[in-house]
């Protein structure tokens, strides 16, 4: 029951938290104080709410952190948050929104690619700049946005690395939610995995909708593509919901991860909360960040995350270090730049330097992307990860995935091209063509 | 593991017992062939070089350190190897030395002696997915000969699993040992899966083990099968196909039994969400779009008991769902009333309106949900009752799956029984059929249609405690359901509750024989496209009410 009113006192702390944001806003205008204010696009109800909102609260975290080291140019930080409600044609009326009525310098928001294609032109009509914190497919280099979250070298590839090299996995089933990112992923996988001389025969890609519950023939199909004599693995790109009932069917039908290890690209601390990961344990997950990495720096954040969320059993997990890349980032580059001026701040961004709060330092590359290192998890009984492996040094993000057909001859350079897809071939920047 | 030998007929085990005898030449050769005989004898007394391994810290070394443990054979090395499996096992990084933690207190890992002054900052010795094999395959080569035949039988299965060669020797041991015919059995399938990898065995013994896989008759006979080396002679690869169709055969027919058991399973979860759907769209007319909310509320009430439960009365736990259920059915039930008072009275025979006031109704619910617990799911456990799985056969049924069936009957045939058999049940047929003549006959309309609206709500509310074991605790629970919800009550035939039973588990089972073939996404699509062609020629669904109430 004690637990039950945490929660309760959580949430109506959020609430209150929100209606500070609100009354701020007004004070604002009436103490004609001027502020950088700084826009947040994140679902706080429907379906992506569950991931979303403790990226609008980590956000509210970090600008309240560089407030009391004295805001930036001078100016207190001023935080504003909208709520696009997990509905994609309202995200880009509410970037709109952010843009032209509330005058942002940046925004910082967005989860799904669906909700970040439909921002897209926005930001380029209105130029303004997005930070983006989430995992993604790739095949993709925008002038106004700064993907801080992994692209598909910088967590699919050196996973299934690590399966084929540390777990010795010949047969693949690539299992994923049926939209944009599982599918370009595996397509990338694929080809991947072909490149590396896996038969076709050895790979099984598996679809399912949205909140799928009910895995019972897709878990036993799994088992039998497993019985081949070959070690199997699956590379899961479910997304959200579905997972829960995945997991719980895995360990029904008797499949732990001696037998078939799953390694997850959208599971993180945060998904875990609420499964009994005991009959998981063994799992892996790949991310570039786990709360269990034992660095001062993290050890720092997550001290400060449980002080501003009043609750020592919030975890933190990988989108929410990207926004604390991206964020400080942003702030280094309107520092450096002596402007919250967004032309002057995109051309300031690339090659500022970043430390990670895993030890390492990121860097903002030319085509937008961070340097970013990979980390392969176990997951425990206690709903951690185990790192049990991680890249030596800092992957850089490729825009451009060089197992695909189409994208292979692309790179991405908005320093010295000044383009986002240019074609090495044929020289010439596809977009400008346009 | 152990249950798939049910599968083994025991006159075909007899008949295998007897060639065995033409096993012991070759088991001879191999002992003094084998690499590990060799190391088994000097290792048998200090296996404190091998321990220090534990301590590099390396995945490799701790693998490579276990396969020489379990050669050792020794009492100490299998203490080891528990010990790590369990997490217990601890190293010095500054000394590199090793132990054991145990309930005495910290023990040498070579010896076994408890250590007086035992250093303070130890690190537990890591495990990845690797390790956990090796530790399994160790583990199951070091306690062949338990004492326990039920840890013996698992040691089995685990040799089975590990095909570690150099575990014959012990196998051959156990099995001239073993008494337990059952534990037996596992036993020479285990020695039949290393021999028949191994080229220097035999041709004849081979095949005598190939025969001895194909009798399990079960996926991991096949895994084991399709392994053999490539380099072995045509006669055995002829047999290991023959084998594998065999069993393959034997599968096929469990497949499709396995297809129609998901089906049922999958049926009483539809059944399970509709048929409170079935009382207040079905019998009420009422198009509840916020059905659905009252499914993902049972299921919080069940959240919330288990989370009183889990800080004030542990031992309780396993009766968190009982208890979780009457206050479900009346936490939601009432708020059906509410809903039913203060918004759908004022809208009957509107239904446009209806949908609209009760998909504004699901937003609300949804969001103040969200608002007091937070957006992320909530963890419901699973009583111990309702974990795990049995085998029928090559037919795994889990437990949770089963006593969901089982709910979902019991549920629609108390609700069948209320609403023949008690004088509400009665009333609400009489409001349903004929208003006016009830309201003539005395009955108070407007408490019954509260009531029936309530117990529509209700009975969504214990479905909800039931879906919580296998479904996502959020508040976006009942959006899920609440199509397939009135697919099923369509289907079935709006008002009566015998239509929702045969609509739900037709529904269910085309479902699952469909998945198959068609994938998760296109079976569903097919299902969908049939349904409307099904109503287009019935639009009032498989079991359609005839009378005049229907007409009017």
């Amino acid at each position: 029951m004690l637990g039950l009113l945490g929660q309760a006192t959580r949430g109506f702390g959020a609430l209150a938290a929100a209606a500070a944001i609100v009354g701020t806003m007004g004070m604002g205008v009436a103490k004609a104080q001027e502020t950088i204010k700084v826009g947040i696009l994140h679902s706080l109800s429907g379906t992506m709410a569950i991931s979303e909102t403790t990226l609008k609260d980590a956000m509210l975290m970090l600008i309240e952190e560089q407030n009391k080291k004295g805001g930036l140019l001078g100016k207190k930080l001023e935080a504003v948050v909208v709520d696009p409600a997990s509905n994609w044609p309202l995200f880009a009326e509410k970037a709109r929104e952010l843009i032209t009525k509330d005058k942002v310098a940046a925004v910082f928001g967005c989860w799904t690619s669906v909700s970040r294609k439909s921002v897209l032109p926005v930001f380029k009509e209105l130029n303004n700049i997005l930070f983006y914190p989430v995992q993604y497919e790739g095949e993709e280099s925008e002038r106004n946005v700064f993907y801080t979250g992994a692209a598909p070298n910088q967590q699919a590839i050196p996973a299934v690395d690590y399966l084929a090299n540390d777990e010795k996995v010949e047969r693949w089933v690539l299992a994923g939610t049926d939209y944009v990112y599982p599918r370009t992923t595996n397509k990338i996988l694929e080809a991947y995995l072909k490149s590396r001389g896996v038969k076709a025969e050895d790979i099984m890609i598996n679809y399912t909708p949205f909140g799928h519950s009910d895995w019972q023939t897709i878990v036993s199909d799994i088992k039998k593509f497993g019985s081949a004599g070959k070690k199997t693995a699956v590379v899961s790109t479910i997304n959200g919901d579905a997972n829960v009932p995945f997991y719980k069917e895995l360990s029904n039908q008797g499949i732990s991860a001696k037998d078939i290890p799953v390694v997850a690209f959208s599971v993180g601390e945060e998904e875990l909360a609420g499964i009994d990961t005991k009959p998981l344990a063994g799992h892996l997950a790949a991310w570039n960040y786990f709360m269990s990495i034992d660095t001062p720096e993290n050890k720092d954040f997550i001290a400060k995350w449980h002080a501003f969320t009043k609750n020592p059993k919030r975890v933190t997990n990988d989108p929410m270090e990207a926004h604390y890349i991206g964020f400080n980032m942003w702030v280094k580059a309107v520092e450096k730049a002596g402007t919250t001026d967004q032309d002057k701040v995109i051309a300031a961004l690339p090659g500022i330097k970043q430390a990670n709060l895993t030890g390492g330092v990121s860097e903002m590359l030319p085509n937008h992307h961070i340097t970013k290192p990979v980390f392969i998890g176990e997951i425990e009984g206690n709903g951690q990860f185990d790192v049990v492996w991680k890249t030596k040094d800092l992957i850089p993000g490729e825009a451009w995935s060089r197992y695909l057909e189409g994208s292979k001859n692309l790179v991405a350079d908005w320093v010295k091209l000044n383009c986002g897809n240019f074609d090495t071939v044929k020289n010439v920047c596809l977009s400008a063509a346009k | 593991m152990m249950r798939l030998r049910l599968s083994v007929p025991p006159a075909l085990a007899r008949l295998l017992a007897l060639p065995l005898l033409a096993f012991l030449p070759a088991v001879l050769v191999l002992a003094v062939l084998l690499p590990a005989g060799a190391v088994r004898a000097q290792g048998q007394g200090d296996i404190s070089a091998i321990v220090a391994k534990f301590a590099n810290d390396s995945y490799s070394d701790t693998s490579d350190a276990l396969v020489e443990l379990s050669a050792t054979g020794s009492a100490q090395a299998a203490a080891v190897v528990e010990a790590l499996g369990a997490g217990r096992l601890v190293f010095d990084p500054a000394t590199k030395a090793v132990y054991i933690r145990t309930p005495a207190g910290i023990a040498d890992a070579a010896t076994g002696t408890i250590v007086a002054n035992a250093p303070a900052n130890l690190s537990v010795v890591r495990a990845n997915n690797r390790v956990r094999r090796a530790i399994d395959a160790a583990s199951g080569a070091l306690s062949l000969l338990n004492p326990d035949p039920v840890r013996r039988a698992d040691a089995a299965a685990a040799v089975f699993k590990s095909r570690d060669a150099a575990a014959l020797a012990t196998v051959e041991a156990a099995i001239a040992k073993e008494t337990v015919a059952s534990v037996k059995e596992t036993l020479e399938q285990a020695r039949a899966a290393i021999l028949v990898g191994k080229a220097e065995v035999p041709e004849a013994v081979r095949l005598l083990a190939i025969q001895k896989i194909t009798a399990r008759g079960d996926q991991e006979a096949i895994s084991l099968l399709r392994s053999l080396p490539a380099d072995a002679p045509a006669s055995l690869k002829a047999a290991a196909e023959a084998g594998i169709a065999k069993v393959e055969q034997n599968l096929r027919f469990w497949a499709v039994a396995q297809n129609v058991w998901y089906g049922l399973s999958l049926g009483s979860v539809l059944l399970l969400a509709a048929i409170g759907l079935a009382i207040t769209f079905g019998v009420m007319g009422v198009i509840n779009m916020a059905h659905g909310e009252m499914v993902m509320l049972g299921a919080y009430t069940t959240f919330v008991v288990q989370d009183f439960i889990r800080h004030s009365a542990p031992g309780l736990f396993d009766w968190s769902l009982a208890i979780a259920l009457p206050l479900a059915f009346l936490f939601t039930g009432l708020v059906g009333i509410l809903i039913e008072r203060t918004v759908i009275r004022f809208l009957y025979g509107r239904p446009l309106e209806t949908l609209l006031a009760t998909w504004g109704v699901s937003l609300i619910l949804q969001q103040a949900v969200r608002s007091v617990f937070g957006p992320t799911n909530q963890e419901v456990g699973a009583p111990s009752w309702m974990s795990g799985a049995f085998q029928v056969g090559q037919l795994s049924i889990t437990y949770n799956r089963l006593w969901i069936i089982v709910f979902a009957l019991l549920v629609f045939f108390a609700l069948l029984l209320v609403l023949k058999r008690t004088p509400l049940g009665l009333y609400v047929r009489a409001v349903t059929q004929n208003r006016r003549m009830a309201a003539a006959m005395g009955i108070r309309t407007g408490r019954i249609d509260a009531l029936t609206f309530g117990l529509g709500s209700g009975i969504a509310g214990i479905a909800g405690v039931a879906l919580s074991q296998i479904d996502n605790v959020s508040p976006n629970l009942g959006q899920g359901y609440i199509i397939d919800s009135f697919m099923v009550v369509v289907f079935g035939g709006v008002g009566n509750l015998w239509g929702t039973l045969v609509g739900a588990f037709t529904l269910g089972i085309a479902n699952k024989l469909l998945e198959p073939f068609a994938g998760a996404v296109l079976g569903k699509i097919l299902l969908l496209v049939f349904i409307i062609l099904f109503i287009q020629k019935r639009p009032r669904g498989l079991f359609a009410l005839k009378g005049r109430a229907v007409e009017s």
